[in-house]
């Protein structure tokens, strides 16, 4: 599984990195930023729960 | 109930139900019943607003997350269809980047999204407890029974907000009295409006100053904008006023309405004030945030162009109201919705709202609530309220719902 963001689209909610403080970050404006794109299967529910939090759909898990 | 037997009410169908209904009085923390009846019977209806104007009502969870998310949904307050508001508290004119679309949303919202990250508002965390622990020590020096609100609920962020901007200690005072006035109760119009100015024309000042010579604060940070061509003097102090008065209120009114529904619940409390799990103390905020839900009455917005959702069609020109306190007692998400349960996952809500104007300020308010919540049911293990629950006066009219005043003792 891949996760896809869309650094255009976030508004630096940080919702993100509450979730899944292992796969994202945010650079020094709070726009998000991806620490690891094909995440270990155990985070995968927190990258779901990101997915499902962001207010701006930045964030999609991709099945490839 | 006994009015609705006696008033002689007509039967109407095809008139609109009047918006903002009222909730139960003996159930303050709940939404209006009426919110729920239309959340299961029709989840999208047109309501009638105080002048006449009939935009939609949206109240199920994922409706509303669906529309604050879509691009053709305006928050620009001039749109044709924008449902408007008539509270005094509604304030004039426009607020920065709150009431634009994008991309000029996304351009000024962005000027100031860094001191928001959360691993700089995790950094604030030990002044933010500094602040707490040193109202908690005036409060237990000083008479009981305590207002909580005047006493602890309004300075913190307050404070904090002063800490973030750049406020200097010495006109900590100033800004306090001045801040409290904006959202006080007895004030007039006139007053609030004067003190409203007098804070502007303080921010504007300071703004001036960091021009010349800039720090490490939001408020350089946004005179730096101003130096850089990208904003003029007056809508950088609109900007430094938006991030004021958005974190004011509501904070004040989570610390003040959690503490009366903890107190209302001494099980939670209970499980909160002995735990010393930072998680648990976390979660407590979410579902406090959640089923308090004070950003009450409703995200407002203009449909710009027709919208088909749930087998209804939005025209271009209408107005929607997303009311987000019944979407986080949808039972879809939340089991059991209308239980306060401080253990439960609660972090889907929508109290901060969804779509690209989600609180900007939501770390700090977050961090600052888990200082609270973490921080005055220990030092005060105590705490109880001091009058009878019928006797506290609840800001049905408000746009921010929460108390006017908690008289609390130990
Ligand atoms: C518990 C406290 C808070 C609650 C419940 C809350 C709630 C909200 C809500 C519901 C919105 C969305 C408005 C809309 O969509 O029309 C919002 C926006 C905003 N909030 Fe908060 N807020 C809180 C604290 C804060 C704090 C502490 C700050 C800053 C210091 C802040 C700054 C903002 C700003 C700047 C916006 C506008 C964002 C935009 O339009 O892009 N808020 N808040
Ligand atoms: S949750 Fe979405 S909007 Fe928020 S920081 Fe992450 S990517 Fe950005």
């Amino acid at each position: 599984m891949k996760v896809e963001l869309e650094a255009d689209k976030c508004v630096a909610s940080g919702q993100c990195v509450l979730a899944a403080t292992d796969v994202f970050d945010q650079d020094d404006d709070g726009i998000a930023i991806l620490l690891a794109d094909r995440p270990a299967a155990e985070l995968l529910d927190d990258v779901r729960e990101a997915v499902a939090v962001c207010p701006a759909a930045a964030i999609r898990l991709v099945d490839q | 109930m006994a009015d609705t037997l006696v008033q002689p009410v007509p039967e109407v169908p095809d008139e609109a139900p009047e918006f903002p209904m009222s909730r139960a009085a003996r159930c303050p923390f709940d939404p209006p019943p009426a919110l729920k009846e239309l959340q299961e019977q029709a989840p999208l209806t047109r309501v009638r607003l105080w002048d006449g104007s009939e935009p939609w009502l949206v109240t199920r969870y994922a409706d509303q997350r669906a529309l604050l998310g879509d691009p053709r949904v305006s928050a620009d307050t001039d749109r044709p269809g924008y449902p408007t508001k008539a509270s005094p508290d509604a304030g004039e004119g426009k607020l920065s980047f709150i009431m634009m679309d994008d991309p000029e949303h996304a351009r000024l919202r962005r000027m100031v999204t860094a001191p928001f990250a959360i691993k700089r508002v995790e950094a604030l965390r030990p002044a933010v407890q500094q602040i707490v622990d040193g109202l908690i020590d005036d409060m237990l020096a000083g008479p009981r029974p305590v207002d909580l609100v005047e006493a602890f609920a309004l300075p913190i962020p307050s404070l904090v907000i002063c800490e973030l901007l750049g406020v200097p200690y010495d006109d900590h005072a100033f800004f306090q009295d001045n801040t409290k006035t904006m959202v006080h109760r007895d004030a007039t119009p006139e007053q609030r409006g004067q003190a409203s100015r007098e804070v502007a024309g303080y921010l504007a000042g300071l703004i001036g100053k960091r021009l010349a010579e800039p720090k490490d604060d939001l408020l350089s940070a946004i005179a730096g904008r101003v130096t850089a061509g990208e904003l003029d003097h007056g809508q950088a102090t609109e900007m430094a006023l938006l991030l004021l008065i958005a974190g004011h209120e509501t904070t004040a009114n989570m610390i003040a309405l959690g503490t009366l529904a903890l107190l209302q619940n001494p099980g939670q409390l209970a499980l909160l004030r002995e735990s010393d799990d930072p998680r648990l103390v976390a979660s407590a905020v979410e579902e406090l945030l959640r089923y308090l839900h004070i950003t009450h009455l409703g995200r407002r917005r203009a449909v710009t162009e027709d919208i088909e959702i749930g087998g209804q069609v939005i025209k271009a020109g209408e107005g929607v109201i997303m009311v987000n306190e019944v979407a986080n007692r949808d039972p879809d998400v939340f089991p059991d919705p209308d239980r306060l349960d401080i253990t439960r996952d609660a972090r889907r809500h929508i109290a901060f709202g969804f779509g690209v104007h989600q609180c900007l300020g939501q770390p700090l308010a977050r961090m600052e609530l888990q200082v609270v919540y973490g921080t005055l049911y220990r030092r005060i293990p105590t705490l109880e309220l001091a009058c009878a629950l019928e006797d506290v006066r609840f800001k049905n009219d408000a746009f921010i719902y929460g108390v006017h005043e908690l008289p609390v003792t130990w």
